[in-house]
């Protein structure tokens, strides 16, 4: 069976597009005429279905530890998450697996932008963005931190705005409490990039560092006990985050925002957002627009202590 | 790493998709879609199972003292049963059906065989309230621009349309076929269309809902056309108004000549009508189809009158016209020179104007989903796969589709139709192909599966498949017969 039959493909009652094949599920949205809407569309879901059987192939090779002169893989979305996860592997193990979501994201729109002409698009591979944002055209991003039972406006703990004038054109989350194993304890990170493959390696990167080895409140298991095929191999991977003591909090943070920091002076990022137990910090250029994260708290009587880096 | 994964003896390996994880009991895998479950590969998306106590019970009365504690189910607990929606589908076909249930109903153990279907040969019969015209027959259906299906043969009070099957899903362009599978998918899903025909009129539509012809939504079917109006109103003119013209596109009806005139004595009034005359008091054509009084072009009543014979007719003489529907309407009364003079409707003949109105009902879009289920699927339900065609021929086999019951076409195959307004929500969905995916459940007596070389090895007890995480329990319907009492032949 190939993608062509496997995939499902579904316009959503308020005209976004579902794509879910296997693992891969994608949120479409675009804004223009009708028209190229349903070209762009189309062309999405004809290239969707490749994806997964594109990818498959050369699964080995994607699992394996990035090194500074990987073997390039041959498929476009397995080259673009190799080249994203290399400015990381000096430093980290990384595997291009780090940036799949965000890889697959930046194909769908690449599709879609090559093929119609639309003053917005974004492609949402569960939580890992990229957008298209024609002159003057914008898009407000909410955070979500947890996750809530019933989703409404009061379930945000924050919102920015992306701008055609900004350079960021990818948005991912990782966490330990996403869908992906985690090796560090955040809640969420969110990274804004100039790609989203590079934000979806980035915000992994950053995830990983909020950490607090030792910490007895920290349950973590080897990756292959959970997912034998795991790209994590015998790493631990976090499963669990006690109370957590204000200094710890901020301890973990600070790491998470030490390698955010750096990578943000290497260019690889935007600006980043890191959430743990409450506490919410970010981090972003100097005379940008307003990250307003700390407006909606997750828990209000930790608000004051929200910092900024 | 080298790709080479040494599994645990406890993992499975999944096969729903290329990635082939291998997953843990009790864990999912890279799509949190599927899982291991006590060493069994299972689907974790909601799979909908209807529960019979909750349509039931929901209009039950507590009985038992203390309300409070009491949920409004009955004692016995609920019934399930297991719906394709949601099921997942095989492919290919030769594997058995995702889910192969077996449950008791009535003392008899009943087995039913749920997937979801991908269907090419498929496509809608709309069937539209409204004697307007949409367009003439064999014209195109555009959606989008593209051809999507045509305007078919008009029944009593309603116009048709077939949309979809496979010459407009996989015969035409990509385009063609894209716009078709959307258009099928929306209606399917009760959403609302915009379609229009060619040299005819737009429509909005959706299943169950009024449907809106050149923007003008349509409240009502006509009662009857011009002649029938006339035989099922006569009685009532009779004494209160010396001629009738019920006004239609299809029969515009005349009182005085009307068989139903003749026998209430109702005198002769000259009046000559445009158009051409089929039997006694019956018309046709006597305007242009449109969408004004009675399914026809004209606003002006008179229009279609050519004159009274002046020998015949009187001056004074009392005329009623009225649109098949009751929605127009207008009272003359003859002057001198026998010229009609309108004048205000009197109560008496109010009344049966506005019992026509009554006898028209509410203007409904009816959408009946129609595909061949008679290819490989059935390879999911038997190895052998005529048996399966003849057990639902000779009502052994009970067909529902998201627990509706289906209409099955005599003759070859198992070919099939659904009302999808007694279907639950969002029941369908598609495939790139394009085709459509539409849940359908096979439910017959364990022992008939068995004699048709039914996949017995794969059959799992209902407690066991409501048991599985992730579904979503919805009410049966009320209007549904329950899908597990046997189709009415012998087990």
């Amino acid at each position: 069976m190939t993608g062509k039959e496997r995939a499902q493909i579904c316009l959503l009652r308020d005209g976004r597009l579902h794509l879910n094949d296997g693992p891969i599920d994608l949120i479409v949205d675009a804004t223009g005429e009708a028209g190229e809407i349903g070209a762009a569309y189309a062309a999405a879901a004809s290239r969707f279905v490749e994806i997964l059987d594109e990818l498959c192939s050369e699964l080995p090779l994607l699992r394996a530890k990035a090194g500074t002169g990987s073997t390039m893989p041959a498929g476009p979305i397995a080259r673009r998450m190799t080249k994203a996860v290399q400015p990381f592997a000096r430093e980290v193990f990384i595997t291009p697996m780090a940036a799949v979501a965000g890889s697959v994201a930046e194909e769908i729109l690449s599709v879609m932008t090559y093929s119609a002409k639309l003053s917005r698009i974004s492609v949402n591979n569960g939580g890992d963005i990229a957008i298209h944002l024609s002159h003057g055209q914008r898009y407000r991003i909410g955070i979500v931190s947890g996750l809530p039972d019933y989703f409404d406006s009061d379930s945000l703990s924050g919102s920015f705005d992306i701008t055609s004038e900004d350079p960021s054109r990818g948005i991912a989350t990782s966490g330990w409490k996403g869908r992906s194993f985690s090796l560090g304890i955040a809640d969420a990170i969110t990274v804004l990039a100039r790609t989203a493959a590079m934000a979806d390696a980035a915000a992994t990167v950053i995830a990983n560092a909020v950490d607090l080895p030792g910490n007895p409140a920290i349950v973590s298991v080897p990756a292959c006990d959970l997912a034998p095929d795991s790209d994590l191999g015998h790493l631990l991977v976090t499963r669990h985050v006690g109370a957590l003591s204000r200094d710890e909090i901020s301890l973990a943070l600070s790491k998470g925002s030490a390698v955010a920091r750096d990578l943000h002076t290497r260019k690889l990022i935007d600006s980043a957002a890191l959430s743990l137990q409450g506490v919410i910090c970010t981090l972003q250029p100097e005379n940008s627009r307003d990250w307003d994260a700390s407006s909606t708290p997750v828990n209000p009587r930790q608000d004051r202590e929200a910092c900024h880096a | 790493m080298t790709g080479e994964i040494l599994a645990p003896e406890d993992a499975i390996r999944c096969d729903a998709c290329p990635v082939a994880c291998f997953i843990k009991p009790g864990r999912a895998g890279a799509c949190d879609r599927y899982g291991n479950k006590d060493g069994k590969l299972v689907r974790l998306d909601p799979h909908v199972i209807l529960e019979r106590s909750l349509a039931q019970g929901a209009e039950a009365v507590a009985f038992l003292g203390n309300a409070k504690d009491w949920d409004g189910t009955l004692v016995r607990g609920p019934e399930h049963f297991v719906t394709a929606i949601g099921a997942g589908t095989t492919y290919p076909d030769y594997k058995p059906a995702p889910f192969i249930v077996s449950s008791k109903f009535d003392g008899v153990d009943m087995v039913t065989v749920v997937t979801e279907g991908i269907f090419s040969y498929c496509g809608v019969k709309v069937k539209i309230d409204t004697d307007r015209y949409i367009g003439a027959e064999r014209s195109l259906v555009r959606a989008d621009g593209e051809a999507v299906g045509h305007v078919t043969t008009s029944e009593y009070g309603s116009q048709m349309l077939s949309l979809g099957g496979v010459h407009h899903l996989t015969g035409g362009s990509r385009k063609q076929g894209t716009a078709t599978c959307e258009t099928l998918l929306s209606l399917c899903n009760g959403k609302e269309v915009g379609l229009t025909v060619d040299d005819g009129a737009s429509l909005l539509i959706a299943a169950g809902k009024p449907p809106a012809i050149d923007g003008n939504l349509e409240e009502r079917m006509r009662v009857g056309c011009g002649s029938a109006t006339i035989g099922i109103f006569a009685r009532q003119w009779a004494g209160k108004v010396d001629e009738v013209v019920v006004v239609d596109d299809h029969i515009t009806g005349v009182l005085s000549e009307h068989q139903a005139g003749k026998v209430l004595d109702t005198a002769p009034t000259g009046i000559k009508i445009a158009g051409r005359r089929s039997t006694a008091g019956r018309y046709f054509q006597v305007a242009e189809p449109g969408t004004s009084w009675g399914g026809t072009n004209i606003t002006d009543p008179l229009s279609i009158i050519k004159g009274f014979n002046a020998k015949v007719a009187w001056p004074g003489l009392r005329l009623l016209m009225v649109s098949t529907t009751g929605e127009q309407f207008a009272y003359f009364e003859l002057d001198e020179a026998l010229h009609p003079v309108e004048k205000e409707l009197p109560q008496s003949l109010r009344e049966s104007v506005d019992r026509i109105r009554e006898n028209c009902e509410p203007a409904m879009t009816s959408v009946l989903f129609m595909c061949g289920a008679g290819g490989s699927l059935r390879a999911g339900v038997t190895e052998n796969p005529v048996r399966l065609t003849r057990s639902i021929k000779e009502k052994i086999t009970r067909v529902t589709c998201g627990g509706a019951p289906a209409y099955i076409w005599p003759g070859g195959g198992i070919t099939l139709m659904v009302d999808v307004t007694r279907m639950p929500a969002n029941s369908f969905g598609y495939v790139p192909t394009p085709a459509i995916v539409a849940p359908i459940e096979f439910t017959l007596p364990v022992e008939a599966y068995r004699a048709m070389g039914g996949h017995m090895d794969c059959i799992r007890p209902l407690a066991d498949v409501i048991a599985d995480e992730n579904q979503q329990k919805i009410a049966m319907r009320a209007e549904n017969p329950w899908p597990l009492t046997t189709a009415g032949g012998k087990p």
